[in-house]
């Protein structure tokens, strides 16, 4: 038996098996262009366009649009791939966390900086 | 033959080669994690090992998700670091060790472990961060490196009890190489951290300590936690724990811990170095 057989979810945590891969499959391989400096700026650009050529579904679409960091990860995104998406705009690691947790990214510093206490 | 000297836990985090690009080592957020490698470097220059066996994992530079291998190795004469998309400087052109690595692959097959074997490899920041970290001013040159490579971003995900016995199938490889060479283990990444979902920022600092402990001479009580008990205990990218098992697997002699330094936070994470001496 598999660990990831475990129904019982974790709270607050995305589990990235088979299907969310499956399922977010063009998001994340239009992400992991990014990589490269052209499509970065193919993207800022046109971004619906770019969305298009990776046949990102109305929803992943929609996430992208709004920058909905916990909806990208709702429709498959993986976050070492959303990384490179956010790292565009300008993100870091402690805003992207901040964004996702709802809290400012000096509460979220804070809860960090908590934690070592 | 071939011996293996030691092992070396560090961090890989991104931020720290902002940090180490901007100068940030002596400022009051960045120095208490900097301050636990001093000892680590002075161990590396009196030792000089000739390679480094480094166990990373790649956070999609090299490996999309369309082709996806649980474990890849290196073998390659040189490797390249390249644009991650957000922004951290690359670093000079990694020196390889051909000859070893395919008589670790060699042995890692006839082991069953059927590996990825990588005649090119872009590597990224798990890799080039733990080199700037060991020898600042990228002075590394002289040591040649070969990349393990585990795979901590799709599930399922290999467990701890196989990750430190591909490392004691490494180790078998290594002392059975017809070379006067010293060799030195890297296990990087880790320890806790959550970076997605609504518990990001998750830190579990008596885990991290736990298993800092337990590395040390007890590696084998670690094979209890399930890659799922790691994402619970130690966040989502928990299972980076891997590549200390793996480091870890390589020491097959009596292991003395030299060093250690732990601190919270470094970016979203528990930061732990570790300096092990395998006699």
């Amino acid at each position: 038996m598999s660990y990831l057989d475990n129904p019982t979810p974790i709270p607050g945590t995305y589990i990235f098996d088979g299907k969310v891969a499956a399922k977010g499959f063009g998001l994340n391989k239009m992400c992991y262009t990014f990589n490269n400096k052209e499509a970065r700026e193919e993207f800022l650009s046109d971004e619906p366009a770019y969305c298009e050529k990776f046949g990102l579904s109305d929803a992943q679409k929609e996430a992208i649009k709004n920058r909905d960091v916990i909806g990208l990860l709702e429709e498959g995104g993986n976050i070492y791939f959303l990384a490179k998406f956010t790292g565009i705009l300008g993100f870091n690691m402690q805003d992207i966390g901040a964004l996702q947790t709802g809290m400012s990214v000096e509460e979220f510093k804070a809860m960090l900086v908590k934690a070592g206490e | 033959m071939a011996k293996i000297i030691g092992g070396i836990t560090t961090s890989h985090i991104p931020a720290i080669g902002k940090a180490i690009s901007l100068k940030l080592e002596d400022t009051p957020y960045w120095k208490p994690f900097f301050d636990g490698y001093p000892p680590v470097r002075n161990w590396l220059a009196d030792k000089k090992p000739d390679v480094v066996v480094l166990f990373y994992n790649d956070h999609g530079l090299e490996f999309f998700l369309d082709k996806k291998p649980t474990f890849s190795i290196g073998v390659a004469p040189q490797y390249i670091s390249a644009d991650e998309g957000w922004g951290i400087a690359t670093i000079p052109p990694v020196t390889g060790e051909t000859e070893l690595s395919w008589h670790i692959c060699n042995t890692l097959v006839e082991d069953e472990f059927d590996i990825t074997i990588c005649q090119e490899m872009k590597v990224d920041h798990g890799l080039t961060v733990p080199l700037q970290l060991m020898w600042p001013g990228n002075t590394y040159g002289h040591i040649k490196v070969i990349p393990v490579c585990i795979n901590c971003e799709q599930h399922p995900m290999p467990s701890l009890k196989r990750c430190f016995n591909l490392g004691r199938s490494i180790a078998k490889a290594i002392e059975s190489f017809d070379k006067d060479l010293n060799v030195v283990i890297f296990g990087t990444g880790g320890l806790s951290h959550q970076l997605d979902g609504q518990r990001a920022g998750f830190i579990n600092k008596p885990f991290d300590l736990m298993c800092m402990d337990k590395i040390v001479n007890e590696p084998e009580e670690l094979f209890q936690y399930s890659v799922r008990d790691l994402v619970e205990q130690a966040g989502a990218q928990g299972p980076e724990l891997n590549m200390w098992m793996g480091m870890r697997g390589v020491l097959t002699g009596k292991v003395t811990e030299l060093h250690r330094n732990y601190h919270i936070p470094i970016s979203n994470t528990g930061a732990g170095t570790m300096l092990l001496e395998n006699n």
